[in-house]
């Protein structure tokens, strides 16, 4: 992150006693709660969550207190804990066998929050809530403007369980601020996440050698570094930044770009075909794909970062910084057609063609 | 092969391969738009080029009141069927402008949204420098200095019939009209003729449009009939005139008010199609011998 570095001492310090993350066994929610039990200014982080953390992120945990509850039971813990801050970072982005299927998820996404912010509203100590939300808030449609800004709104309903879930849980953060007025609340609407160290949909969807595109679309993607994204998250728990925000790295990169970039074949199915196929499996487990993904990979999305850049004093790596990241991590290795062959190709060409015109020149 | 001279050939292969190289690898810059200016500039801009001199023969007028830098709305009448006109139009300001620029400046062309709505056109239309005809989009192309062309007659102009040609259809809301005021941006009014006898239409075929989701089917003297012929265009003879700004500075303010912009919009179009009557007596036939 290119940073202006905060100076953290010139606002009173807020009262951070007791923070509750939810999510926590999932990779954000584990290393935002990390992040904020190893700062001084935060005294007691509690994670809660309906799953015991798996074992790489356990370690990760130690400092952390974790109560296993799923968040249509936590309401009452989070009223009982004196909870001085929340920060929700229990959204699911797909649908997992495991948690349910898709309306495990929904369940986890909506009644979740709900049940949350319910009981943030009872909680006397509370003076800060910050949601993690996306950059599907702003569903996917034709006529819509380029570049979304925090102030448009979706033009059609998103097809995809996510997004859906993503306009439901905005609501009911409207709902709570109106409510709630002096909750200091902060909504991060987060690009995709990607960097070396990401696991998601998305990168094991670009980890293919062929990957699936829609055809006749090459949509503009954005992504934000995960390292970025964590940096955001933990600032807006320690200072104060009311508001909703868009999270994304500047710039844009392609979808055919962003697979020739690293070093994969885009394969074009019909866009009928993928909506079809999806909306019946669900999710194409191996190809990773939804009908969140048809959306995005019909329509692309990219978001205005001005209002983050002015509040934040930061800009995020741009979009081809951390793609190149993503690119150098585990997760996108064994590439076909890497940009060295290609290089070599077009010199091995490019040495024939002169030897052919030297041997025709006459003389 | 030691002290050969590269010549005109080699360089092509060598510019060529390099290219394919660069579409491969991913090795280009794409903008918050999607614009492509890579592709643009080596493929798109190349193939319009033959149409642009070889066979619509175009002449381009008014070259001097293109802005070298800063931003400026374009507003043409539009007409040909298909939108010809436009991509002519971002073909002739990029060539007018290139002579001794420090940076190439590219016309950001405004579409309807059933472009962007297709597969495959969508693309090509964002990749050449495209984007949604919306207050969002044209603002804040104008605010970062660019070049916008827009078709204010939408539909209702490159659809109309060919009996209807060079009448300026109504002029939509005269958004284009408020995003200028809001920007600050000089408008451009150009006229263009020539566009009106490429694809004479003269009939339409609903139940078919509505099938391919296209506003219309064209009916022209050889398309449908001659199948993949009939899509050649008639080589008229073009000529596109630039008029001189309009500086919307003495507006600021006004763009809440809708009269002031009726106004506005009303006195640009009278000035496009007074082009447009004086570009025709210069060309007496579209098809001269």
């Amino acid at each position: 992150m290119s940073s202006v570095d905060p100076d953290y001492r010139s606002a009173p310090p807020a009262d951070l006693s007791v923070v509750v993350v939810t999510g926590v066994s999932r990779f954000l929610g584990a290393q935002v709660a990390a992040r904020l039990a190893a700062d001084l200014r935060v005294g007691h982080v509690i994670g809660i969550d309906g799953g015991r953390p798996p074992p790489e992120l356990a370690r990760l945990l130690e400092p952390v207190e974790l109560i296993e509850a799923d968040l249509t039971t936590c309401a009452k813990v989070v009223s009982k804990l004196d909870a001085r801050a929340v920060v929700h970072l229990g959204v699911v982005t797909g649908p997992e066998p495991a948690g349910g299927g898709r309306a495990g998820m929904k369940e986890q996404n909506v009644i979740g929050t709900m049940q949350l912010l319910a009981a943030c509203q009872r909680a006397p100590g509370l003076h800060k809530l910050v949601v993690r939300s996306s950059t599907a808030a702003y569903g996917a449609s034709f006529r819509d403007p380029a570049v979304f800004t925090e102030e448009t709104e979706p033009r059609a309903t998103p097809r995809g369980g996510f997004a859906r879930d993503i306009l439901d849980i905005e609501g009911y953060v409207r709902g709570f601020r109106r409510r709630c007025p002096d909750v200091i609340a902060t909504v991060l609407r987060l690009a995709p996440l990607i960097g070396s160290a990401a696991n998601t949909t998305l990168t094991r969807y670009f980890a293919q050698p062929v990957v699936p595109t829609v055809f006749g679309r090459d949509p503009r993607l954005q992504f934000v570094h995960v390292d970025d994204a964590l940096e955001i998250l933990h600032r807006s728990v320690v200072e104060d930044h009311p508001g909703t925000f868009n999270v994304a790295g500047p710039g844009v990169l392609t979808l055919n770009q962003a697979i020739r970039r690293a070093g994969r074949l885009p394969l074009p199915v019909a866009e009928f075909g993928l909506s079809t196929a999806a909306g019946l499996a669900k999710r194409l487990s191996r190809w990773g794909l939804g009908l969140d993904q048809v959306d995005l990979f019909v329509h692309g999305r990219v978001v205005d970062t001005v209002r983050l850049t002015k509040e934040y004093g930061v800009t995020p790596r741009t979009t081809a910084e951390a793609f190149a990241d993503f690119l150098r991590g585990p997760g996108a290795r064994h590439a076909p057609l890497r940009r060295e062959r290609l290089a070599a190709a077009e010199r091995a060409v490019l040495a024939g063609i002169a030897r052919v015109r030297e041997r025709r020149r006459p003389g | 092969m030691t002290t050969r001279e590269p010549d005109i050939w080699d360089r092509r292969i060598a510019a060529g391969l390099s290219f394919l190289r660069r579409r491969l690898a991913g090795d280009y810059e794409v903008d918050e738009f999607g614009f492509d200016p890579d592709l643009t500039e080596h493929a798109v801009y190349p193939l319009l080029r033959v149409l642009y001199h070889g066979w619509f023969r175009t002449e381009l007028r008014g070259a001097a009141h293109l802005p070298r830098f800063g931003p400026a709305l374009l507003v043409a009448n539009h007409s040909g069927t298909v939108a010809m006109d436009a991509l002519m139009l971002a073909v002739g300001v990029h060539d007018a402008l290139r002579n001794g620029a420090a940076s190439r400046r590219h016309l950001r062309l405004l579409g309807a949204d059933f472009v962007f709505r297709a597969p495959v056109m969508s693309e090509l239309a964002r990749k050449s420098g495209g984007t949604l005809a919306c207050h969002p989009d044209a603002e804040r192309l104008l605010r970062s200095g660019e070049l916008v062309g827009v078709f204010p007659e939408g539909l209702k102009g490159v659809g109309k019939l060919y009996r209807d040609r060079y009448k300026l259809q109504r002029f939509g809301r005269g958004g284009f009209v408020a995003a200028a005021l809001r920007t600050g941006a000089p408008i451009l009014p150009v006229g263009i003729i020539g566009a009106e006898e490429i694809y004479p239409r003269i009939g339409d075929i609903q139940p078919l449009a509505r099938l391919l989701g296209l506003p219309y089917f064209p009916v022209t003297p050889t398309f449908p009939w001659l199948g993949p012929l009939g899509m050649i265009p008639l080589p008229s003879k073009w000529l596109i005139e630039i008029g001189e700004p309009i500086d919307t500075a003495g507006w600021a303010g006004q763009a809440e008010d809708q009269l002031a912009v009726f106004d506005l919009a009303d006195q640009v179009r009278e000035t496009i199609q007074q082009s447009l009557h004086r570009l025709l007596l210069e060309r007496p036939t579209a098809f001269p011998a």
